[in-house]
């Protein structure tokens, strides 16, 4: 049964799930930077199509984006609405005691409406089209200049990578063993905060001790295949850039470069 | 009374890319005080029926009764309680679910939560542990210090203290060499002769044969046969239509030329009882 997703992978062919993930990591970094160039109604406006379309190249039914934003609905709101009433210049429409209702209150609403909006899609684009692993590769590729200061770059993306290699291996255990003592009459709904937490013990105890077995096998059965943790180690999986990442990349620099023509200065 | 499962289908992860059938369309009833096997490759739905005796798994559509419950796609996850009283399930390699800090804790947890006193599960913890072949002086030892056998033990033994009428089991005897397998495998026939019923999931065709009853045979998450051990293995271009193997004692007899059996034999017994016959005869 380990076929739950982790992260929020949705598998998928389309363009841009042919892109190299650091390309994704690297464009999604930027766009979030990015957006703060944006100070003007055209180039918001162009932001947003720049999102929708990106959103659009993966193919996927609009429901997955919708499940991404809609956790943060109320921050989204929340941090418009504290713009809309706290924000002071330009034409006042209403005044009540500290809270105004201003024209420049409305625009930067709006726009912070838009950006909270458009950032969560793209990391969206980014977190749905990538598998954790392929993140966690990218992620490996960015810290490598970290090595020149003596980071240990390697073994703390071999940390990342086995992690998340377990979290469905965990959940697969969790899952057992809480049927297991459900078997028993153990009864993870019910009852108050302190039942909730002694009904707990049968399920935390047992996992602990079999993910401990399971790193201590996992160890022996990594050095029993030879590895040791010094340089020079060569990959499984090897990215490679193409020509989608020259799209990828080209994509937002063309939204770099309009932001910088277009906004007020 | 009996255990009814009507046109009962499950469905893994409904309307995501990950849609799975688990279960589809089962119908049987087994009898009460039986010992039924269920047999069928990995991934033909055992451990997913198997999740359904006692609701862990709520049928997708169709119906279960079962220990006077009555399981619906509709029934609720609270209550269950008084269900699972009745109807427990020992998963594979149970020695996992161990968490409390003496053996008798351990095997008294499920005794607790269905009722009984601190005193009355501590006194059941002490009658299984030697049941289950258990010396005494482990008791009071971490079932965490014991070895994998024993360990297995205590597992089994925290699920038969409170003494469900329906036991379900999934490979208990995995892992396990010949002799423990042996004590194993009589330790539920015992418990099945007192009164119960046993619910045995296996891949071990002997174990089928020396002690089943009623055997349910899965495939593709179908319920594809359902008969007595004998009428099953009889067939054998059937069992090797669906890659099933045979048992020991019947994979020996088809190898004698010449021998002639009036019935094919399925335990050891029935091959020495057949060959004594053929000799002298």
């Amino acid at each position: 049964m380990s076929k739950i997703l982790i992260g929020r992978y949705v598998p998928g062919n389309s363009l841009v799930y042919k892109m190299d993930p650091r390309g994704k990591l690297l464009a999604t970094i930027f766009f979030i930077l990015i957006i703060f160039l944006a100070n003007n109604p055209l180039t918001y406006a162009i932001v947003t199509i720049f999102s929708f379309i990106a959103v659009a190249a993966t193919r996927l039914r609009p429901k997955v984006f919708w499940d991404g934003v809609k956790p943060l609905v109320w921050l989204i709101f929340f941090t418009s609405l504290l713009q809309l009433f706290f924000t002071v210049g330009g034409k006042v429409y209403w005044q009540w005691t500290i809270f105004a209702v201003t024209s420049y209150g409305i625009e930067n609403a709006i726009y912070i409406f838009i950006r909270f909006t458009v950032i969560i899609l793209i990391s969206t684009v980014m977190t749905v089209t990538t598998m954790p692993l392929e993140i966690a590769d990218a992620m490996e590729w960015l810290l490598t200049p970290l090595k020149l200061i003596k980071v240990p770059v390697d073994k703390i993306a071999l940390v990342m990578s086995i992690a998340l290699r377990f979290v469905p291996t965990l959940f697969d255990e969790t899952v057992k063993i809480m049927n297991a003592q459900r078997s028993r009459g153990a009864d993870f709904n019910n009852g108050g905060l302190i039942t909730r937490a002694k009904a707990i013990t049968p399920l935390l105890i047992p996992l602990f001790i079999n993910s401990l077995e399971t790193a201590v096998d996992l160890s022996t059965a990594m050095e029993s295949r030879g590895y040791r943790d010094d340089n020079g180690r060569t990959r499984y999986r090897i990215l490679r850039w193409s020509k989608f990442d020259l799209l990828d990349l080209g994509y937002f620099a063309i939204l770099i470069a309009l932001l910088l023509i277009f906004r007020t200065h | 009374m009996s255990i009814k499962f009507k046109q009962v289908s499950y469905i893994y992860a409904p309307d995501s890319p990950l849609e799975k059938k688990g279960l589809d369309n089962v119908n049987f009833e087994l009898q009460n005080g039986t010992f039924t096997a269920i047999i069928g490759h990995t991934g033909s739905g055992k451990s997913t029926l198997m999740q359904h005796f006692n609701a862990l798994l709520k049928p997708s559509s169709g119906q279960i009764e079962i220990a006077g419950t009555t399981i619906t796609p509709e029934t609720s996850n609270k209550n269950l309680k008084q269900l699972r009283r009745h109807v427990s399930l020992v998963f594979q390699f149970p020695e996992a679910q161990l968490f409390e800090s003496t053996v008798l804790d351990d095997i008294a947890y499920g005794p607790k939560n269905f009722g009984y006193s601190e005193k009355e599960a501590k006194q059941v913890a002490q009658v299984w542990l030697k049941k289950v072949g258990l010396p005494d002086d482990i008791a009071d030892k971490s079932p965490f210090d014991l070895s994998g056998g024993q360990m297995r033990r205590v597992a089994i033994a925290g699920v038969l203290a409170y003494e469900p009428e329906i036991l379900c089991l999934d490979e208990p005897a995995a892992g396990l060499d010949p002799q423990a397998r042996k004590q194993m495998m009589n330790l539920f026939v015992d418990y099945q002769k007192a009164g119960h019923t046993v619910i045995l999931v296996t891949h071990n065709m002997d174990d089928v044969a020396n002690y089943a009853d009623d055997v349910l045979v899965m495939e593709h998450g179908q319920m594809i046969k359902h008969d007595k051990p004998q009428v099953i293995f009889d067939d054998r271009s059937w069992l090797k239509q669906h890659y099933l193997d045979e048992p020991q004692a019947s994979l020996f007899a088809s190898k004698l030329a010449g021998f002639k059996f009036a019935k094919q034999p399925l335990t050891a017994k029935d091959l020495v009882r057949g060959i004594k016959e053929n000799i002298k005869g």
